[in-house]
C-alpha cells in the first residue's frame, strides 16, 4: 500500500488529475457567467439594465437559471426514439468539454523538482485532435433533431449539419496555413514558438478572419445562428426539448464559445504568452528563488491567457448583439464561394513566403496583391440582371 | 485463471476494445432502424481509432476519427435521415445477393486465414523496432519521399472524383431550384 502511495506521489498521474479536474470546474465555471455576461453585454448595448435581481449586480442569475431548468418538467414525446433523445444532449455536452484537453493554459508548475505542464494532454497530434473533436460536435444536434421526431426538428438539425459541415472546410483550411508556419500539430509547440511578440495574428491576419467566421458557424452563434429560428423552423433542433435536455443543448454552445476562444488564444495570440514575461521571469526568479519565481511566472501567464479568453467570449457577444443575422442561402454562399477559395489562396501566399525566406513581408505583400487582384476582377465581372443576390 | 490474471494490462485494453468493436459491428447488421445502424457504425470507427492508438499510430486514429466518423458517417446520417426508409427490404429472398454474400465472405475468410498463418511466422523485432514509426513526422517523410509519386496520382484522383461530383450536383439550364 505504501508503495502505491509512493507511486501515485512520484508520477504524473495525481497533478494531471487535478490540472483535469480544475480545468473541467473552470470551464464550467466559465461557461455559467457566461450566460450572466451575455445578458450585461446585451443590455450594455441595448442600453438597459440586464439582470439585477438575483444577488449583487445579477450574480446569482446562472444558479437561479440553472435551477428552474432542473426542476421544469423533463418531457419525452411519445413518439421519439426514447434513447437517441437521451444520447443527442449529452453527445453535444460530451464533445463540447473535450476540446480544451490539448489547450495548453500555462507553462509549467516546479512541483518536488518535477515539471508539470498546466493542460490536461500533451499529444503531438493537438491540433487534429481538436479537429476531430469539432468534426464530432455535429453528432449531437443531428441525433437529437432526428430522435425527437418532428420535422423542425429534423429541418433544424439538418440545417445545422450541413452548416457545420460547410464550415469546417475552410476552417480546417485556415489552420493548415499555420501548421506550414509552425511545422508542427502540437498546441504546444504552437505556442511556445510565438514566444517574444512573435504571434501569428501577425503572420496570418486572412487565416484569423476565417478561422473567426468558421469558429462563429460552429458554434451555431449569430450572426449564424440559422438552426434556430423562430418563423421557419420554431425551436430548430431542440424544440422538443425540455428541462436540463434543452439545458445542455444551450450550456454546450457557451462550452463551445469558451473552447473557441482558448483554441484561437493558443493559435494565433500566443496563448499565455505576453509582451515582456521573459523580463518579469528573470525579476521574480533573482526575488523569489528559481522554483518559486518559476510557478509565480507561470500564475501570470495563466492569467494572460484566461484575459485573451475572457476577450474571445466578449468577443463573440459583441458581435451577436451587433451584427444582424444571415440569410440561409447567403450562409452557404459565403462558405462555399467565399471563405474555401479565400482559404486556398492564403495557403498558397503563405508557402510562397516561406520558401521566398521573408515571412512576414512575403505573406503581406501577397495578401496586398490578392485584393487588388479580386477587386479588379469583382470589377470586371460581368453584371447579372435580375440577380437575387450578389455573393 | 491464473493465466489471465497475469497478464499485461495492455492485453485487457485490446480485450475490451475488441469486445467494443465487435460489439458495434454486430450491432451495425443485426438493428431493424437504419439510423441506430449507422450510430452502431460509428462506434466502431472509434473502437478501431482506439486500436490504432494502441498500435502507437496517433495520426491514423485522428484521421480516422475526423474522415470516417466525422465527416462520411455524417454524410450517411444525412442521407437516411432524409430517406425516411420505413418498409421491409425483400432483399434476403433474391438469390443473387445471397450468392454475391457467400462468395465475398469466403474471400474474406481465405484473406484471414492467410494473414493469421504469416503473423504466426514473422516475428518483430521488439528492440530495434523504432518507436516513432506511425507518429507523424515519420509517415510525412515516407508519403512524400518513398511514395511521393503514388502519393501525388491519389490526390489527382481526388479531384476528379470532386470535379465529377460537382458536374453531377449542378443544375441544368431549365431544371427547377427546388
Amino acid at each position: 500500500m505504501g508503495s502505491f502511495v509512493q507511486w501515485l506521489i512520484e508520477s504524473m498521474f495525481l497533478w494531471k488529475a487535478l490540472i483535469i479536474i480544475v480545468i473541467f470546474a473552470i470551464t464550467l465555471a466559465i461557461a455559467a457567467y457566461s450566460t450572466w455576461g451575455e445578458r450585461k453585454v446585451a443590455a450594455y448595448i441595448q442600453d438597459r439594465r440586464g439582470p439585477n435581481r438575483a444577488g449583487w449586480g445579477g450574480l446569482l442569475q446562472p444558479l437561479a437559471d440553472a435551477g428552474k431548468m432542473f426542476f421544469k418538467e423533463d418531457f419525452i414525446p411519445a413518439q421519439a426514439d426514447k434513447w437517441l433523445f437521451i444520447l443527442g444532449p449529452c453527445l453535444s455536452m460530451f464533445t463540447a468539454l473535450m476540446s480544451s484537453a490539448v489547450v495548453p493554459f500555462g507553462s509549467s508548475f516546479i512541483i518536488g523538482g518535477k515539471e508539470v505542464f498546466v493542460q490536461a494532454i500533451e499529444i503531438n497530434i493537438g491540433i487534429l485532435y481538436v479537429f476531430g473533436v469539432v468534426s464530432l460536435g455535429v453528432y449531437g444536434v443531428m441525433i437529437g433533431g432526428w430522435a425527437s421526431n418532428n420535422k423542425f426538428s429534423l429541418l433544424g438539425a439538418i440545417r445545422a449539419a450541413s452548416q457545420n459541415i460547410s464550415y469546417e472546410l475552410a476552417m480546417g483550411m485556415s489552420i493548415i496555413a499555420i501548421l506550414m508556419m509552425s511545422g508542427t500539430l502540437s498546441v504546444r509547440e504552437i505556442v511556445l514558438q510565438q514566444h517574444g511578440g512573435n504571434w501569428n495574428i501577425f503572420y496570418q491576419p486572412l487565416g484569423f478572419l476565417i478561422f473567426t467566421i468558421c469558429a462563429f458557424a460552429e458554434c451555431n452563434r449569430t450572426p449564424f445562428d440559422l438552426p434556430e429560428c423562430e418563423t421557419e423552423l420554431v425551436g430548430g433542433y431542440h424544440t422538443e426539448y425540455s428541462s436540463m435536455k434543452l439545458g445542455f443543448y444551450l450550456f454546450a454552445e457557451y462550452i463551445n464559445m469558451f473552447a473557441s476562444s482558448a483554441v484561437t488564444a493558443c493559435l494565433f495570440f500566443g496563448g499565455y504568452n505576453y509582451p515582456g514575461m521573459d523580463f518579469v521571469e528573470r525579476q521574480l526568479i533573482s526575488g523569489l528563488g528559481a522554483n518559486a519565481g518559476h510557478n509565480v511566472a507561470t500564475l501570470i501567464g495563466i492569467g494572460s491567457m484566461f484575459t485573451k479568453i475572457l476577450f474571445g467570449i466578449f468577443f463573440f457577444m459583441w458581435v451577436r448583439w451587433t451584427v444582424p443575422r444571415f440569410r440561409y442561402d447567403q450562409l452557404m454562399n459565403l462558405g462555399w464561394k467565399g471563405l474555401i477559395p479565400l482559404a486556398v489562396g492564403n495557403l498558397i501566399i503563405t508557402a510562397i513566403a516561406i520558401l521566398s525566406g521573408y515571412k512576414l513581408v512575403g505573406i503581406w505583400v501577397g495578401l496586398a496583391l490578392m485584393v487588388v487582384l479580386i477587386s479588379i476582377v469583382w470589377s470586371l465581372r460581368p453584371k447579372k440582371k435580375n440577380a437575387i443576390m450578389g455573393a | 485463471m491464473q493465466n489471465i490474471l497475469n497478464l499485461p494490462p495492455i492485453w485487457y485494453t485490446f480485450a475490451i476494445i475488441s469486445v467494443l468493436t465487435l460489439f458495434g459491428a454486430l450491432g451495425t447488421i443485426m438493428s431493424k432502424n437504419p439510423v441506430h445502424s449507422v450510430i452502431y457504425l460509428i462506434v466502431t470507427f472509434f473502437s478501431i481509432s482506439a486500436h490504432y492508438i494502441l498500435l502507437n499510430a496517433q495520426f491514423l486514429a485522428a484521421v480516422n476519427i475526423i474522415v470516417y466518423a466525422g465527416a462520411i458517417m455524417v454524410l450517411f446520417l444525412f442521407v437516411i435521415m432524409f430517406l425516411n426508409m420505413k418498409e421491409e427490404a425483400d432483399e434476403m429472398k433474391n438469390n443473387k445477393l445471397v450468392t454475391a454474400a457467400i462468395v465475398t465472405a469466403l474471400l474474406l475468410g481465405g484473406i484471414l486465414i492467410i494473414f493469421l498463418r504469416r503473423a504466426g511466422k514473422e516475428k518483430v523485432d521488439t528492440l530495434g523496432f523504432n518507436s516513432q514509426t506511425g507518429m507523424v513526422e515519420i509517415l510525412g517523410q515516407s508519403l512524400y519521399g518513398e511514395y511521393l509519386l503514388p502519393f501525388e496520382l491519389i490526390s489527382v484522383l481526388f479531384l476528379v472524383a470532386m470535379a465529377g461530383a460537382v458536374m453531377l450536383a449542378k443544375r441544368e439550364q431549365g431544371e427547377r431550384h427546388f
